[in-house]
């Protein structure tokens, strides 16, 4: 796991412009995903309705929260399974590694969670003698190679397929696998091993299901369901705002998340588990455990960022944004990137640290028009900016887009390759109207030199006419 | 470990109080759990009889599962030795203890070895009976029982699911209505599968079999009680 922080974003923005790798990784994601998501609603007349559902669903479970997890609890207990509460991450971490440590565990695999990232869960149950096994590929990718996911639902989109050959080659002791296919079953075969003999198995939570007590997870591989079939003993890890009043809901939410991530119609596996497993089965877990996170999601309840809180982690946002599409997601250096993830950062690092976030936004819009769930993400990444500025924090957005742009014009080579989209970025970076010597430090030097400012169009006029 | 939950507890409802402090917000919560309609169901999904099927079937095959109609439950054991045969893998798997798929013909394929039980990590075959079939996008249910092991599913290479056609829906909602109807809470585990298992975290490119099953094969069969001397039989 890397230890970066918000605070080094305008650093790491800007090696990130110069790395043609990543670039090269970047346009992939933008050549796939929204366009995978557009054909996939273009089949779905309804989608803009199931979308208002989508969010009066979730706000009336918001406004309902602490009814709704104690009927959670409930169901969970009733199904024979407990709950545990963590206030923070510290106190999840600790709870976890109790369960694991009464289980005897000595391996635990892991399937996909967004909240064990945030809690830094592999570094804590390391450090506790235990070792932990990623199993969705990308996230065993990434840990591999002791990295942060850079995508929501692609953790590793940032690797080319020569970095993953090369690293299975050193860390597995085989020959390099060339094709993806050939690396996907050298991952598998590892892996299988793996979950054989894990003593638990931690999953995270699309959905919770307040009627039931049941925990949903949305996989294409299959491994959550492997990691919670396998094991003795389960261990969910969740965020309380995940909870939905029943399965009728979440069957709306379902509709609108594998269409809005990835374009599928339904994502392959979607998986409802209630409980151990019962007296006659033949599989699953003997003991169950959700641990509920709050870790500051209490406090955003009653304010301008509760909306937030409607997230279901599609990762449209992401895949819409000009500014995560140029930079990537490790110049965020925080568990969440993106759009969301500039909301959500400061929550969990402090505006303070993570001021550089919600600053680097061109305001174009994309990231609501694109939510299923009508977050009003602008709204609320300028509610952070007021929030910094309010507080004195904040130095003019405008200016680090400037220096970026500098940097590069000075570097002809680093110019050309980060020629294209960057180009565009830069000049939403530099104010939406857009010249730079409107720019505080610009006057003089771009008097001199008369350098245009990189476009003036908005990102969203520019990708629909395709720009490269 | 109380003190926490009470102190997120206390969070929450100062922070709602003000929305509504008195009984509403509990009698809406009760409201809402009570009630089990469909939110919204795309008009996709309301297709009956043969159009369903149809719906099935395209939905299913445009996410790479092979899906076979039979004309008799008692057809699967042939069904699958010739799918088997097709794929170059070796006549034998795993199956359901599930009595249903005793009726599947088995002795028609005395070269076919059939183990009754849960996968191993051995097998290379695992077949199992669906709960339901969803139309709307070509989506399996499997429900978890002593008699349908979920690793059937999810450990061998090749699935095969046996869906009867008077489990096929329109809707997931439709599905899950039929469940709570037989039970008052879930099982262990309810899969909603669609398709075999893929990924695309490679360079983005689509790899199936990436920890569940490479292939997936739906045998879509009359019910077994409407097999016989009397075709209209109360199934
Ligand atoms: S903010 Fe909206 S678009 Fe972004 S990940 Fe969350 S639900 Fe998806």
């Amino acid at each position: 796991m890397s230890g970066a922080t918000p605070v080094g974003f305008r650093d790491r923005a800007r090696e990130a412009l110069a790395d043609p790798t990543l670039r090269e990784a970047l346009l992939s994601i933008r050549r796939g995903w929204p366009h995978a998501r557009a054909r996939a609603i273009a089949r779905l007349p309804e989608f803009d309705a199931l979308r208002d559902h989508g969010r009066a669903i979730k706000d009336h479970v918001l406004a309902h929260l602490d009814l709704y997890l104690e009927r959670f609890e409930r169901a969970v207990t009733a199904s024979g399974g407990s709950v545990h509460w963590a206030r923070d991450a510290a106190e999840a971490r600790r709870l976890v590694l109790e369960i694991c440590k009464r289980a005897g565990a000595r391996t635990v695999t892991k399937s996909k969670s967004m909240i064990a990232e945030e809690i830094d869960l592999n570094a804590w149950l390391e450090a506790h003698g235990i070792v932990p096994v990623e199993t969705d590929l990308g996230e065993y990718i990434i840990q591999l190679a002791g990295q942060r996911p850079s995508h929501l639902v692609g953790p590793a989109v940032h690797m080319t397929r020569e970095e993953i050959t090369e690293l299975f080659a050193r860390h597995h002791g085989t020959p390099p696998s060339e094709r993806a296919e050939e690396l996907v079953a050298e991952a598998r075969r590892v892996l299988r091993q793996r979950y054989l003999e894990a003593d638990v198995g931690i999953t995270g939570a699309n959905f919770l299901i307040a009627e039931s007590g049941s925990v949903i997870t949305v996989t294409n591989e299959g491994n959550a369901e492997l990691t919670h079939g396998l094991p003795r003993t389960q261990i969910v890890v969740a965020s309380i705002e995940k909870i939905v009043p029943t399965m009728e809901e979440a069957f709306t939410l379902l509709r609108l998340l594998a269409r809005s991530a990835t374009g599928q119609e339904f994502s392959t596996y979607t998986t409802v588990v209630t409980g151990p497993r019962r007296a006659e089965d033949l599989d699953g877990p003997e003991a169950f455990h959700v641990v509920l996170l709050d870790n500051g999601r209490s406090g955003m309840i009653g304010g301008t960022l509760r909306s937030m809180l409607r997230c279901i982690r599609c990762g449209a946002c992401l895949n819409h944004c000009p500014v995560y599409l140029a930079v990537g997601g490790h110049a965020y250096g925080s568990v969440y990137v993106g759009p969301m993830g500039a909301v959500l950062s400061p929550v969990l690092y402090g505006i303070e640290t993570a001021r550089a976030l919600p600053e680097a936004s061109s305001f174009c819009g994309r990231c609501e028009e694109v939510c299923p769930v009508r977050i009003p993400l602008p709204a609320l990444l300028r509610y952070w900016r007021e929030e910094a500025w309010r507080r004195q924090l904040a130095p003019p957005a405008a200016r680090w887009g400037m220096r970026l742009w500098r940097h590069l014009a000075l570097r002809p080579g680093l110019y050309r390759i980060a020629s294209g989209v960057v180009a565009r970025v830069l000049g939403l970076l530099a104010g939406r109207r857009g010249a730079l010597r409107r720019l505080p430090l610009a006057g003089g030097w771009t008097g001199s030199r008369d350098l245009p400012a990189p476009e003036g169009a908005t990102f969203t006029s520019l990708y629909r006419k395709g720009v490269r | 470990m109380n003190e926490a939950k009470s102190t997120i507890m206390e969070r929450l409802r100062q922070a709602l109080a003000s929305e509504d402090a008195g009984e509403g917000r509990r009698r809406a919560v009760d409201a809402r759990l009570a009630r089990h309609e469909p939110v919204l169901v795309p008009a996709r999904a309301r297709v009956e009889g043969e159009a369903r099927i149809a719906l099935f079937t395209e939905m299913a095959e445009a996410v790479q599962t092979e899906v076979q109609r039979l004309d008799s439950f008692a057809e699967i054991a042939t069904a699958t030795a010739r799918y088997l045969r097709r794929h170059n893998l070796p006549q034998k798997l795993v199956a359901a203890p599930d009595p249903l798929l005793d009726a599947a013909g088995w002795e028609k394929q005395p070269l076919l070895r059939v183990r009754r039980g849960n996968a191993n990590p051995e097998d290379a075959v695992g077949m199992t009976l669906a709960f339901a079939g969803i139309a709307e996008t070509g989506t399996l249910m499997l429900v978890s029982a002593p008699e349908r092991p979920v690793m059937l599913a999810f450990l061998p290479e090749t699935c095969i699911v046996v869906l009867p056609l008077s489990r096929l829906d329109g809707c997931y909602e439709e599905s899950w209505a039929r469940l709570r109807q037989q039970a008052s809470q879930p099982p262990r585990a309810v899969n909603f599968v669609t398709g075999p298992s893929r990924t695309a975290d490679i360079a983005n490119t689509l790899t199936l079999g990436a920890h569940g099953p490479r292939r997936l094969f739906v045998l879509l069969v009359p019910d077994p009680e409407a097999q016989g001397p009397e075709p209209e039989g109360d199934a």
